[in-house]
C-alpha cells in the first residue's frame, strides 16, 4: 500500500535499492544532488544531472522526458553523504511552458526496482516556479527516510542550486542547460513506458509525453544561453535562504554579520518576514531574560555579603567591614555592568536587523507610516498575519517588536476602552481613551479591509448610540462598510441574526461536507463585525448571540472587533466572564499587559495608529471601493 | 582534531587562532547493550536523558533538560528528548547547544549529566559517549567515552567553565544515583 505523502511528510525506506519516477505533463529535467550532513552540497561532482547522469549509487536521466525513471542505490552512495535531493526542471526551448503553474502537476513516487509503490508526491500548488525540489532521501539514526518537499525556484535551477549551498551554482545550471539543449537537438518523442504501473499518474499528468518538433527548437537553445528566470517575476521574490536577496559583504573582525530581511525559515518571503519578526521577538525576550537574572544574582549576591560583614564580629566595624562592604559593592557594579554590556550588544544587534525587516513588511504588517501603505494597491491574494501593534521593554524602549497575528483570526479582538490611563501625565481621560480606543478599532478594521483581495473581506459597525460616528467617518464615508452603522436595539439584532444565521448556515454546510449546496448568491466573502459601546443597546438575546460568534465565527469567517469598558457590562456578572477571556485584549493606550510565550515578560503593548495629521486611511479606502466598483 | 578526555583532564576551549569558540554541543549517544541468555533478540530501550545546569555562584540559577528545552535566556538548548537510545550508528542521540557567547554574565559553570529515566543501570549501556562539537564548524573538540558500565544510573558528565575571557572544559566522569538531574544537585556540588 503506497503512502500518499503530503508536503513535508516524511516515509521511511525499506530497502536500499529504489527507483524514483517522475512523470510531468511536458518534458522536464530532473536531477539529484547529494548532500552531507548538514545538509551542504560539497561541489559539482556531487550533482547528477543530464550533463553528468551517473553517480555512485544513482542515476539520472541524460535527456528531458515528461517521465523519468531515476536508479538509486541507498547502501552504495559515498558515506558522508546523509541527503539525497531530486529536483526537476524546465527545459528551455521555444512554445515550452516557462512555469510549472503552466503544466499538470507533477508526480514523483519512490518504487521498489520491480515497480512496487512505496511512496508517491503529486507536486500540487506551483506557480511561476521553473525549478522545484520534489523530494528528499536523508539519514536520520541510520535508516534512511523520503520527504516530500515540493519548494520551486522561480529563480531556475541556478536558484535551486545555490540554495543547496553549491558555490559554482550557476556555472553548473547553465552546464545542465546545455547538456540537455544537445540531447534536445537529438531527441525523439519520449516514449511512453510499456508499463503504465503507477497508472493514475498517466491518467492524471493528461497529454504526456507531449509531441515537439526536436531539431530546430533544440538547435536554437544550443545556440544562446538560457534565460532561466520568468520574465513576471522578480528575482528579489526566489526564496534561496542561502543567498539572501541583499547578501551583506562578508563579515570582518568579528564583527556580527549585517542582518538581512527574510532570513528565516518559510515557503515564501512573508512566512519568512513573519518567522523573522517572531525570532527577534524571541531573541529580545530571551536577551532581557539574561540580563535580568544576571542583576537579580548581582543583588541577592550584594545583600549576602553585605550581611556577612555585618554578621562577622572582627570585621563589623573598623576598615575591614569597610573594605569587604566595598569590595562586595564593586563586585555587584562590575557584574551589572558586564550584563549591561551583553544586553546593548543584543539590542544593538536587534535593532540593526529591526532596521532592515520594518521596511521590508508586506502592508499587512507594516506600520502605518511605511511607504509601502502610500504605494498601496487592493492584494490579489490574502496576507498570512496582521500587525497589531508593537511591543517593547523598558530595557530597550527604542526598539519596538511587531505584534503579528495569523490570519484567519483565531480569537476576536476586544478593543479596552475602560483601560487605566498610564502612568504618564498626558494620558488622556475617560471620554478621550473611549475615542482614542474606536481610532484604533476603526485604523485595524481598515488594515483588514485593506489586505483582503476585494470581494473577500467584508464590515460591518454596530454602533447603538451613535457615539462612534466621528472615529467611524474615514469607513462611512467612503462606502467602504457594507450599509450605515446599525443603530438602536433594532439595528443590533438584525445584524446579529444574520450574522448568526451565517454562520449556522456554514457550519451546518461543513459538517455535512455539503460546502457546494450553500443557498446562490452567498456571499462567501470574511465578515468583521466591529461593536460600539458594548453592551449598549444589546438585551439578552443578542448578548447570547454574539457570544455564539465569538466561539463559533473565527471558525468560518466570521470575526469580531469590539470596542468596550468591562465596567459598562458589569450588570452582567461572572456571566460575560467566557466572552472576555476569549478575546484578545488590546489597549488603546501603552500598556503592559501582553506576556510573552517564552519568558513570560510583561511587553509593553501600543497599537498601530495612524500617524496624526496623516491621510492614509482615506486614501487607502479610495482605493479599495474603487477596485470594488470595477470588480462588480 | 579530536582530544580523547580521561578523567579530570580540562581543554580549553579557545581556537588555535586565539578566538573563542562561539557556539558548542555537547552530544550524548549510547546503545543498549544486548542481553545475554533466552530471548535475546528483545532488545530493551533505554531512556538516558541529558541535563545542562547552569550555576553561579555554586548556585543553580536555572537548568535545561527535557521538559525545560530552552534556558530562559535562550543561551542553551536541549534538541529534544530521545527515549529509546541510537541504533549504535556514533551520531549524537540527545544534544545540548550552548550559545558561548550569550550565556548570562552571572553564569560561570555549565555541568552536563546523563540520567537512566527507565531506572536501568549503566551496565545495560554500551557505547555511551559524550562530546563536544564546535557548532559552527561541526569540528569535533573532545570526546569522553563511558568507561564499562557499573551499578550506577547517572553519570556526571562534564563541566564547561569560565576562566579567563574564554571558557574551559572539564571532562568529570563521576558516575552517581538519580532518576532526573535533581537528584544529582549533591553530587554535582563537590565539582563545581
Amino acid at each position: 500500500m503506497a503512502a500518499e505523502l503530503v508536503r513535508g511528510q516524511n516515509h521511511p525506506l525499506p530497502q536500499a535499492r529504489l527507483e524514483i519516477r517522475i512523470s510531468a505533463g511536458s518534458p522536464v529535467l530532473a536531477g539529484a544532488t547529494l548532500g552531507d550532513e548538514r545538509g551542504t552540497v560539497r561541489g559539482a561532482e556531487w550533482v547528477a544531472h543530464p550533463g553528468a547522469p551517473t553517480l555512485p549509487g544513482i542515476e539520472v536521466s541524460p535527456q528531458a522526458a515528461a517521465e523519468h525513471r531515476l536508479a538509486v542505490d541507498l547502501a552504495a552512495l559515498p558515506e558522508a553523504v546523509h541527503r539525497v535531493t531530486v529536483l526537476l526542471a524546465l527545459p528551455e526551448r521555444p512554445g515550452g511552458p516557462l512555469r510549472f503553474g503552466s503544466l499538470a502537476a507533477p508526480r514523483a513516487a519512490v518504487t521498489a526496482p520491480g515497480g512496487t509503490e512505496i511512496a508517491r508526491f503529486v507536486l500540487t500548488g506551483l506557480d511561476a516556479e521553473s525549478a522545484v525540489v520534489a523530494l528528499e532521501l536523508y539519514r536520520r539514526q541510520g535508516a534512511w527516510k523520503v520527504r516530500a518537499v515540493g519548494q520551486g525556484y522561480a529563480g531556475g535551477l541556478a536558484a535551486l542550486l545555490a540554495d543547496q549551498g553549491l558555490a559554482s551554482a550557476a556555472e553548473l545550471a547553465s552546464d545542465v542547460r546545455e547538456a540537455v539543449a544537445r540531447s534536445l537537438a537529438r531527441a525523439v518523442p519520449a516514449p511512453r513506458p510499456p508499463d503504465p504501473s503507477p497508472a493514475s499518474g498517466s491518467a492524471q499528468t493528461g497529454p504526456a509525453a507531449a509531441p515537439r518538433e526536436a531539431d530546430p527548437a533544440g538547435r536554437r537553445a544550443a545556440d544562446g544561453p538560457i534565460d532561466y528566470t520568468h520574465p513576471g517575476r522578480r528575482s528579489g521574490t526566489c526564496p534561496s535562504p542561502a543567498q539572501p536577496p541583499a547578501a551583506p559583504p562578508a563579515a570582518s573582525g568579528g564583527q556580527p554579520p549585517r542582518p538581512v530581511a527574510g532570513d528565516a525559515v518559510g515557503w515564501s518571503m512573508d512566512e519568512r518576514l513573519y518567522n523573522q519578526v517572531w525570532g527577534m521577538f524571541e531573541d529580545l525576550a530571551r536577551t532581557t531574560a539574561a540580563y535580568r537574572s544576571a542583576v537579580d544574582f548581582a543583588g541577592s549576591r550584594l545583600e549576602k555579603e553585605t550581611d556577612q560583614a555585618l554578621a562577622d564580629p572582627r570585621v563589623r566595624l573598623g576598615a575591614a567591614g569597610d573594605a569587604a562592604r566595598e569590595a562586595a559593592r564593586a563586585r555587584h557594579a562590575r557584574l551589572i555592568e558586564q550584563a549591561r554590556a551583553a544586553l546593548d550588544r543584543d539590542v544593538a544587534q536587534l535593532t540593526a536587523e529591526s532596521e532592515v525587516v520594518e521596511p521590508a513588511l508586506p502592508a499587512a504588517c507594516a506600520r502605518w507610516d511605511n511607504p509601502v501603505w502610500h504605494g498601496y494597491r487592493v492584494p490579489a491574494e490574502p496576507p498570512m498575519a496582521l500587525r497589531l501593534g508593537d511591543l517593547h521593554l523598558p530595557e530597550s524602549a527604542p526598539l519596538r517588536i511587531p505584534l503579528l497575528a495569523r490570519l484567519p483570526l483565531e480569537r476576536g479582538l476586544w478593543i479596552d476602552s475602560g483601560s487605566a490611563p498610564g502612568p504618564d501625565d498626558a494620558s488622556p481621560d475617560s471620554a478621550g481613551t473611549r475615542r482614542l480606543a474606536m481610532d484604533v478599532a476603526v485604523a485595524l478594521a481598515v488594515r483588514l479591509l485593506a489586505v483582503h483581495p476585494v470581494g473577500e473581506f467584508d464590515v460591518q459597525v454596530l454602533d447603538p448610540a451613535g457615539t462612534g460616528a466621528q472615529a467611524l467617518l474615514p469607513l462611512t464615508r467612503t462606502g467602504a462598510v457594507t450599509g450605515p452603522p446599525a443603530a438602536g436595539a433594532a439595528g443590533v439584532a438584525a445584524v446579529l441574526g444574520r450574522l448568526t444565521r451565517r454562520v449556522d448556515l456554514v457550519r451546518m454546510a461543513l459538517r455535512g461536507g455539503a460546502t457546494d449546496s450553500l443557498p446562490p448568491g452567498f456571499d462567501a466573502a470574511q465578515q468583521l463585525l466591529l461593536v460600539n459601546d458594548f453592551p449598549h443597546g444589546f438585551d439578552d438575546r443578542a448578548v447570547n448571540q454574539l457570544r455564539y460568534l465569538v466561539d463559533e465565527g473565527p471558525a468560518v469567517g466570521v470575526h469580531l472587533l469590539m470596542v468596550a469598558d468591562r465596567a459598562d457590562a458589569a450588570a452582567y456578572g461572572p456571566l460575560l466572564d467566557p466572552l472576555w477571556r476569549s478575546l484578545m485584549r488590546l489597549t488603546p493606550v501603552p500598556g503592559d499587559h501582553l506576556a510573552d510565550p517564552w519568558v513570560g515578560h510583561a511587553w509593553t503593548f501600543e497599537p498601530a495608529l495612524v500617524p496624526p495629521g496623516s491621510g492614509i486611511l482615506q486614501q487607502v479606502l479610495t482605493e479599495v471601493t474603487a477596485a470594488r466598483i470595477k470588480h462588480r | 582534531m579530536t582530544v580523547n578526555l580521561s578523567k579530570g583532564q580540562a581543554i580549553s576551549l579557545e581556537k588555535q587562532d586565539g578566538a573563542s569558540l562561539s557556539a558548542v554541543r555537547m552530544g550524548l549517544g549510547w546503545q543498549a547493550a544486548p542481553r545475554r541468555g533466552l530471548f535475546g533478540s528483545r532488545t530493551r530501550e533505554i531512556d538516558l536523558d541529558a541535563s545542562a545546569v547552569l550555576f553561579a555562584d555554586r548556585q543553580p540559577v536555572d537548568v535545561v533538560f527535557f521538559r525545560h528545552l530552552v534556558s530562559d535566556d535562550g543561551s542553551v538548548r536541549h534538541t529534544g528528548d530521545n527515549l529509546v537510545g541510537g541504533a549504535g550508528q556514533g551520531g549524537d542521540d540527545e544534544a545540548i547547544l550552548v550559545d558561548l557567547q550569550r550565556v548570562p554574565v552571572h553564569v560561570d559553570q555549565i555541568v552536563f549529566t546523563v540520567n537512566s529515566f527507565t531506572g536501568q543501570t549503566f551496565q545495560e549501556v554500551q557505547n555511551a559517549f559524550c562530546r563536544l562539537v564546535d557548532e559552527t564548524t561541526g569540528q569535533e573538540l573532545a570526546r569522553y567515552t563511558l568507561a564499562g558500565g557499573g551499578q550506577y544510573t547517572a553519570q556526571i558528565m562534564a563541566k564547561v567553565h569560565r576562566s579567563g575571557s574564554g571558557w574551559t572544559m572539564t571532562a568529570l566522569g563521576e558516575p552517581a544515583k538519580g532518576r532526573t538531574f535533581q537528584d544529582l544537585m549533591p553530587a554535582i556540588q563537590p565539582h563545581l
